[in-house]
């Protein structure tokens, strides 16, 4: 797999088997030369559409609202103690 | 070669809101675990973010406190990382697009009055705690999704002890403006610093170095005096410094390099498109424009030019915020604002620490301090009478004219009451007067205490002592 | 046989008191039991759940409610929370996800007395047009079962088509309600987005998705946008738009509709049959009134890239919380990362893991501005094109798909040719309109065909009307296959 996709990859945190990998890098190569074809476009003067419908302004009053019970919060965690969600020691 | 160092630094303030940033849990300190928490916070699969429209207000109010601009167009973006108090793996905060921008901060600072420039205070959201133990961590995610408040300071501070007033000077404002609690022990207030040095002369910047993990506003000024020591050494030993981030440790008194992670961090910033833009209207800007209040250094200088009091006490006033305004109150139309201050900071205080209350309790107007100060400069009663007063006023409620007047408490000053007062203390007490006669100044205060036991204290301190010299002299 | 009716149909049973909801729940339960063997639609229902709910029902008619859905039994595709219920978005990565809350779509059925129920089947995260991306075997199409019933919400045309449920709600992010609709013979509609809460969807593409329902007819579609269209206080790009009746916009009076047809969609793949069918329809819609003409989609050409930009940076972002941490199959680790690699790796099925990579890709530092930023504008050209083309038309046409349902196993292999396939049905969704799919004949081979129609944003009253109007002049609608 080329090296930009492979960069990619660890960005995005999915271990590939090494015919994941080979595979997967044909196929993306592939696909990115298909989507390459965005570049006939002139797109100079032209604004992004960032959002889906024009709204803007759209917020909530400072209201509590219902929150979870501790035991729906932790229902459906891999692992707990104390209340807390227990993952491998995070090393600074 | 001589060094100088600039320094930036960046705040993290989480805003004293009811609720989270984009859903109702509450946004409270000290709950038991993962309590205050709901799908949208825990980022389960499905939910979706509406913001909060107090902690834009507080936002913007901030920005207004911070001198800066408040654009007309402010979005939200994608931030993403992965870690395990990130429950989105993107953190929802503002790129491009901020809140608010381009401000200042003005405090004292050594002889003068310092100005850091503000780059921008922007708002995004806090992540969850995590706790580490032998070979496991643990997450809470009470803290995820608290609105935070990012204010950036551009590179205009020039050592630690600077570093240290500005956050200090930040820190009264915050409080100020209700913004944040900031307390640091909370963890509501948390600061970056970045730091580089360069000759002196030097207009490019040097490399600039990441410090992270400062306790308080004391261990930011260590932190920084020992980073920019570290990095003149290094220069000096001819040795290059690289851009990277430092973790202070506070028990050794050290940076230490944190373990690079070579993709660093490719954030991948992309406006969020659950999030529609904010276009902050007039009127709402002027609804919080009003609410804006003078600022911690401004309300210092006019309290020492309008009523001519000491820095100690303007700063006793300005530390306090209900007292300085009780105090303008009362001191209003004051001939002496001095002794009305005294009274508010020494009498008043003492009283509400005692009893526990504050100035909003209280059952008599401000305006009643002041006019008993007017009662003991004006003669109609003495100061320890006053005390009396006082005690009753706090009581009561009762004005103090009402009290001295049915208490029968003015003062005696008419000189053929108190020389009859006089002349009982002396008769009484023939040998201090004797002793005085001869020479014994302190057998006056004797008689004059006499004096006013016999007046049950209503005798005018001062006109009795001259009285009793004039007879004794005679 | 109370599955085989449709909502309108069975509400009046109910009200008529021909049946009770039980009786009509028990039969889909019953048909579920006889056919799903084969067709794979449900990934679970909990029977005694069905029956619970069903009763209840009938206690609240009994005691003289009246409720646009009391007592229909709706399937909800796998990427919908149902509180109680698992989710799993056909991925193993949810491992045994259990939702402690409703989406609003789930609470809007609930409020309108549905009887909700089942699982059904998907493409893993909605991510793919054929079903063979879940995690759980794919969903076999009713009419050939060697053959896809499209996707991503293929359980929920499955279902419907095989009177498994009554109606089912789907979500749509590229044509993941139309094409399925389509390729399995029943009526999906796309509403506009912002129409319909995205609170408690999975989320794909943000800006894309869009919940709507899979019906047997277009009046049930209509019934059902009316129960589930409507603020959301709890969606910041939910529109506050009133909900008219839709039922009411079924008058069967098209006269004088302009209805475009792009030129641009006259494409090589385009099979003869489909074109047929297609040209058809549009003549039948010319017979009752409607104004027929050409228009131009200029960038039609880039819509599918665009697309696989767009959706797949979002996707990559809406993903990332997938990683074991709060909830899901965790795969074990040495540190937080390790966890997260090994649990994506082992959790994600393959389509998902190609689109989260060119997401994040096209994301990246240095490719933003040539991919994302690009994308973006060459969005807002396409949408440019539909709001030109609606200033002379009401409503455009088109197949709703290039072909009909090929065999499962065949596009498999080629990623990029299963994306090319949704040249149709991709613009809607970068546009923000709303499209319906309704049944226009068979093949010979007797697979469906189908119908797209696409409407201005909000336009869903105009869209019905157009499409009920075809359909009931024809019975395609009313075919079902041959199962037991």
């Amino acid at each position: 797999m080329r090296e930009d996709l492979q960069h990619a990859v660890k960005l995005a945190r999915i271990e590939l088997t090494p015919e994941e990998e080979a595979r997967l890098g044909s196929q993306l190569g592939d696909i990115l030369k298909y989507i390459d074809k965005l570049n006939e476009l002139d797109v100079k003067d032209v604004e992004p559409t960032a959002h889906a419908v024009p709204l803007t302004n759209v917020l909530r009053e400072d209201q509590p609202g219902k929150s979870l019970s501790h035991e729906a919060a932790m229902r459906n965690a891999p692992q707990t103690a104390n209340g807390l969600f227990i993952v491998p020691k995070i090393v600074e | 070669m001589e060094y100088e160092a600039v320094i930036g630094l960046e705040t993290h303030v989480q805003l004293r809101t009811r609720t989270k940033m984009w859903c109702g849990c509450v946004n409270e300190y000290g709950a038991e675990a993962n309590t205050n928490v709901c799908p949208v916070c825990l980022g389960l699969p499905g939910v979706l973010p509406v913001p909060n429209a107090e902690a834009l207000r507080k936002t913007v109010l901030t920005g207004m406190l911070l001198n800066c601009n408040v654009p007309s167009y402010a979005k939200w973006d994608r931030k993403n990382y992965f870690y395990p108090d990130n429950p989105k793996n993107y953190q929802l905060t503002q790129l491009d697009f901020p809140s608010t921008i381009e401000g200042f901060v003005e405090f004292e600072f050594g002889d003068g009055t310092e100005r850091v420039r503000i780059n921008r205070a922007h708002l995004e959201e806090d992540v969850g705690k995590s706790t580490h133990f032998a070979d496991h961590s643990g997450v809470d995610f009470n803290r995820a999704g608290v609105p935070l408040l990012e204010i950036v300071t551009e590179p205009d501070l020039t050592g630690a002890d600077m570093a240290y007033e500005y956050l200090n000077a930040l820190k009264a404002i915050l409080e100020y403006g209700d913004v944040s609690d900031c307390d640091m022990e909370k963890g509501q207030v948390r600061c970056d610093v970045n730091i580089s040095v360069r000759p002196i002369g030097q207009t490019e910047l040097g490399e600039k170095i990441e410090i992270k993990n400062m306790n308080s506003f004391s261990g930011v000024r260590r932190a920084a005096t020992y980073e920019i020591e570290r990095q003149i050494g290094v220069l000096r030993e001819g040795g290059t410094l690289i851009q990277e981030t430092r973790r202070w440790d506070d028990a050794v008194g050290v940076t230490e390099s944190m373990r690079t992670k070579e993709d660093a961090h490719d954030y991948r910033y992309f406006p969020d498109p659950d999030l529609m833009p904010h276009t902050p209207s007039e009127e709402w800007l002027a609804e919080i424009r009003a609410s804006v209040m003078e600022l911690p250094l401004a309300r210092k200088q006019r309290l020492i030019a309008d009523y001519h009091l000491p820095a100690s006490d303007a700063e006793v006033f300005v530390g306090d915020a209900a007292l300085g305004d009780y105090f303008e109150v009362a001191a209003k139309g004051a001939k002496n604002p001095k002794a009305v201050a005294n009274w508010v900071m020494n009498n008043l205080q003492a009283k509400l620490t005692e009893t526990g209350g504050s100035v909003a309790d209280l059952n008599f107007e401000a305006s009643a301090i002041g006019e008993l100060v007017g009662l003991v400069e004006g003669g109609q009663i003495s100061s320890k009478i006053a005390q009396d007063v006082f005690v009753e006023m706090f009581e009561s409620g009762k004005s103090p004219t009402t009290i001295v007047e049915e208490k029968g408490l003015s003062q005696v000053s008419d000189s053929g009451e108190l020389e009859a007062f006089c002349n009982e203390a002396i008769e009484a007490n023939p040998g201090p007067a004797e002793d005085f006669r001869n020479g014994k100044e302190a057998a006056l205060n004797f008689l004059k205490g006499q004096v006013m036991k016999a007046s049950r204290g209503k005798a005018n301190p001062q006109m009795a002592g001259e009285l009793l010299k004039k007879i004794l002299g005679s | 046989m109370p599955h085989t009716l449709t909502i309108s149909q069975l509400t009046d049973k109910l009200a008529q008191g021909e049946l009770t909801s039980r009786e009509a729940t028990q039969a889909c339960l019953d048909r579920i039991a006889a056919v799903d063997g084969q067709l794979n639609a449900f990934l679970s229902h909990d029977l005694e759940d069905a029956l619970a709910q069903a009763d209840a029902a009938d206690a609240a008619r009994a005691a003289g409610e009246i409720k646009a859905l009391l007592g229909v039994p709706i399937a909800m595709k796998d990427v919908i929370a149902v509180n109680g219920h698992p989710l799993n978005c056909a991925s193993k990565i949810l491992g045994d996800f259990n939702s402690p809350y409703d989406a609003t779509v789930t609470q809007k059925l609930r409020e309108a007395g549905a009887v909700i129920f089942g699982r059904v089947n998907m493409d893993e995260f909605a991510m793919g047009s054929s079903t063979e991306n879940s995690a759980f075997g794919p969903a076999r199409n009713p009419w050939d079962t060697g053959r896809i019933p499209g996707g991503s919400s293929g359980g929920s045309a499955v279902a419907v088509v095989a009177d498994e449920c009554i109606a089912s709600i789907g979500s749509d992010t590229g044509g993941s309600i139309r094409q399925p609709a389509a390729l399995c013979g029943c009526v999906g509609l796309k509403p506009t987005y912002g129409r319909v809460s995205r609170y408690g969807l999975v989320a794909f593409a943000s800006s894309l998705d869009q919940i709507g329902p899979l019906t047997k007819d277009v009046r049930d579609a209509a019934i059902m946008l009316g129960v589930i269209a409507g603020e959301d206080k709890r969606d910041s790009t939910n529109v506050p738009e009133p909900v008219p009746d839709y039922t009411a916009a079924l008058t069967g009076d098209i006269k004088g509709l302009k209805i475009g047809l792009p030129k641009e969609y006259q494409i090589d793949g385009l099979d003869p049959e489909v074109k047929a069918a297609t040209d058809a329809a549009v003549a039948e819609l010319e017979k009752q009134g409607a104004e027929v003409k050409e228009i131009s989609l200029p960038h039609t050409e880039y819509a599918i890239a665009t697309y696989y930009i767009i959706a797949t940076a979002e996707a990559s972002a809406n993903l990332a919380r997938f990683e074991g941490v709060r909830y899901g199959a965790r795969v074990d680790g040495a540190s937080p990362e390790a966890m997260n690699r090994a649990t994506r790796g082992a959790g994600f099925g393959e389509e998902v893991k190609r689109r989260i990579i060119l997401g994040t890709y096209v994301l990246s530092s240095g490719y933003y501005d040539a991919y994302y930023l690009r994308a973006q504008k060459a969005r807002t050209l396409i949408r440019q094109d539909f709001l030109n083309a609606f200033e002379q038309v009401d409503l455009i046409a088109s197949p709703t798909t290039p072909t009909p349902a090929f065999k499962i196993g065949e596009k498999s292999g080629d990623p990029l040719q299963m994306y090319l396939s949704d040249i149709f049905t991709i613009s809607c969704n970068l546009a923000g309109l709303c499209g319906i799919s309704v049944p226009c004949g068979f093949s010979k081979e007797g697979l469906p065909l189908g119908l797209q129609l696409l409407g201005k944003p909000f336009g869903e009253p105009d869209l019905l009307r157009a499409a009920h109007a075809y359909e009931q002049a024809t019975d395609w609608h009313t075919k079902r296959p041959q199962l037991v």
